[in-house]
């Protein structure tokens, strides 16, 4: 039964909850939409238009393209192996893919300049075959899947366990191979977790700063992305091409999100 | 196609699920696998599928040694207990799904879906995904699913276990009406011995990884091979070291030689049937099975004193079983399992 101090207390939590979010999330995300469009649709357009704030934009992208499939593919893979293959080495496997969660991103970046960096123990031999990884974008792609590695794997582990072996076994006593099965049976089943996981990918390589800030050097125009253009812009108190670009990338987050939301939604209707 | 297993061995970690179990199933049959859980039955029946790989024996299909076959190859129906239907497909897509890995082209494979939906009589509900159908429907679903591809034979693990009372009882007529118009050799696995009897012509009792005994539903009650057959097939009183049935106690007002005494403690009536619960002058509790007209007649009532003649006694202690379990209607392969056990006790 609902009595009135119920109702109260739970209006009361409720005012609470969302006071602190707006408080906390809410207030500086529509300060910097206010911030940046103060002065007009122009000055933003003009900084993210320019020719370091496009290049910026397209090694964002580019960051995605090859850090989100590789991830996801790797992800899923090792979901599989967790999930469905019962090995000794799991909890080993298990508690290093959480690794990238716990250590600051920072420190990654160092750890792969030393080991990509001319006295590093894959640099030399790297360079000797004409490869260059730091200060380019193998080193930026590497630091990209380095820090973004758990979330498919994370967001996928528990729909797999939930589904069960049982659809899986169906359709291999109704004359499906392990290829069959995986494509038309499990990969269906688990998409919303294995989706779910790509978009936080997504949002985590888009906004990466740390790792490739260290590994890319971040040269204008070349191994700029979009977080490195951001706090450029903002060091050399260019207000509107930091705030510009800031709001790119909130909307290319976001953007992601609301596109899974609707097809989801489609879905379940 | 006659299935027969032997030898099966199989170990998860301590737990021995199977040992050394040889059955035979002939070419169109339908036969039970009946126990207790933990018998092993499921093991045995996803063994033969080669969803389990056994640590020792084989599965013949056909007279062919299917044991190192994928699941894929074995071209086995198999029914699972909480149905294992593809969430993300209709009921269309379900049942068409090993035709279309079998590369049938889209007009044969809506022919064939549609005939076996109305096998089913599930025609009207194609279109539906599995989370908007009942129970027994989803199950009949997976029935024309694993039936759509003519395997050579269908196995079912305790299909009807997740279902209702009624829907149970009217799934298992139809099953075994639907077997006598296709005869796919058919096992199905379940630990109700009622089921059994009334599904299977041939039953496979199993316990604690072996096979105690097989044969006609009929064999295994009226001769059973052991005590834990004669317990698990049907009621069973036990006195001294005999077993009775609870309709094999005659319950008379006058003492003879063959009588014991015994008070009457509780009558329930259920239904046709009542079920009288006595103690005996040296505490054992038993019960005999009467009908309405004979408790009318002895016009029994609670604390009254009465004597039973127990009729039909079986005793497993050492002695050959009064009559012997493996009589020629029992199929093969079974005597294996009944002849160990039996002299294993003497």
């Amino acid at each position: 039964m609902r009595t009135v101090s119920s109702t109260r207390s739970r209006w009361g939590l409720r005012t609470l909850g969302l006071g602190y979010l707006a408080l906390l999330l809410l207030a500086p995300l529509v300060m910097i939409f206010y911030k940046t469009f103060e002065h007009g649709l122009a000055p933003p357009l003009d900084a993210i238009t320019s020719p370091d704030g496009l290049h910026a934009l397209k090694l964002s992208l580019l960051m995605v393209a090859i850090a989100v499939p590789l991830n996801t593919i790797f992800g899923v893979g090792c979901a599989l192996l967790l999930v469905r293959h019962k090995w000794k080495g799991n909890g080993a496997i298990d508690a290093i893919i959480n690794l990238p969660f716990a250590i600051s991103p920072i420190v990654i970046g160092l750890s792969l300049f030393l080991l990509y960096g001319a006295k590093g123990w894959f640099g030399p031999g790297l360079a000797e075959a004409g490869i260059e990884v730091l200060f380019s974008v193998p080193g930026m792609v590497l630091a990209s899947i380095f820090v973004s590695l758990p979330f498919v794997v994370r967001e996928t582990v528990p729909v797999l366990q939930e589904i069960g072996t049982e659809q899986e076994q169906a359709a291999s006593t109704l004359g499906a191979n392990a290829w069959q099965t995986f494509w038309r049976i499990t990969l269906p089943a688990i998409r919303w977790g294995v989706a779910y996981g790509v978009v936080l990918t997504t949002a985590r390589v888009l906004g990466e700063f740390g790792a490739v800030s260290i590994v890319s050097g971040q040269i204008s125009g070349e191994t700029e992305t979009l977080p490195l253009f951001v706090e450029k812009q903002f060091a050399n108190f260019n207000t509107a091409g930091a705030f510009g670009a800031s709001v790119l990338l909130a909307v290319l987050a976001l953007t992601t999100l609301l596109a899974m939301n609707v097809l989801k939604r489609k879905e379940d209707a | 196609m006659g299935i027969s297993v032997e030898g099966a061995s199989k170990s998860f970690g301590d737990f021995q699920a199977l040992n050394d179990v040889s059955i035979e199933v002939p070419n169109g049959s339908l036969t039970a696998l009946l126990g207790p859980s933990g018998s092993g039955k499921s093991t045995l029946l996803r063994a033969i599928a080669g969803l389990e790989t056994l640590d020792a024996g084989r599965v013949m299909i056909d007279d062919e040694d299917v044991s190192k076959k994928p699941t894929q190859k074995r071209e086995v129906g198999f029914v699972f207990q909480h149905y294992a239907a593809f969430k993300h497909m209709t009921v269309f897509e379900n049942v068409g799904f090993g035709l279309k890995i079998r590369k049938w082209d889209k007009a044969r494979i809506s022919d064939r879906v549609h005939e076996l939906l109305r096998l089913v009589q599930l025609d009207g509900l194609a279109d539906r995904y599995p989370s908007q159908l009942s129970g027994g429907q989803r199950q009949r679903m997976a029935l024309a699913r694993a039936l759509a591809v003519e395997p050579q034979v269908l196995l079912l693990d305790e299909p009807f276990g997740a279902l209702d009372a009624k829907v149970r009882k009217d799934l298992r007529t139809w099953l075994r009406n639907l077997h006598e118009e296709m005869h796919v050799t058919t096992i199905f696995v379940t630990h109700d011995q009622e089921e059994a009897m009334d599904v299977a012509g041939q039953l496979v009792v199993m316990n604690e990884g072996r096979v105690e005994q097989s044969g006609s539903a009929d064999d295994l009650y009226d001769h059973p091979a052991n005590e834990f057959v004669m317990s698990f097939v049907g009621e069973v009183n036990r006195l001294g070291d005999g077993f009775v049935r609870p309709h094999d106690m005659d319950v008379v007002l006058d003492a003879d030689e063959n009588t014991e005494e015994a008070m009457v403690q509780r009558i329930v009536a259920l239904g046709f049937e009542i079920r009288v619960e006595f103690v005996l002058a040296d505490g054992t509790e038993v019960w005999a099975q009467l009908t309405r007209a004979e408790l009318q007649k002895l016009e029994l009532r609670q604390g009254q004193i009465v004597y039973l003649r127990p009729g039909k006694t079986k005793s497993f202690n050492g002695d050959v079983p009064s009559s012997d379990g493996s009589g020629a209607s029992t199929p093969h392969g079974s005597q294996d399992g009944g002849d160990a056990e039996v002299s294993a006790a003497v």
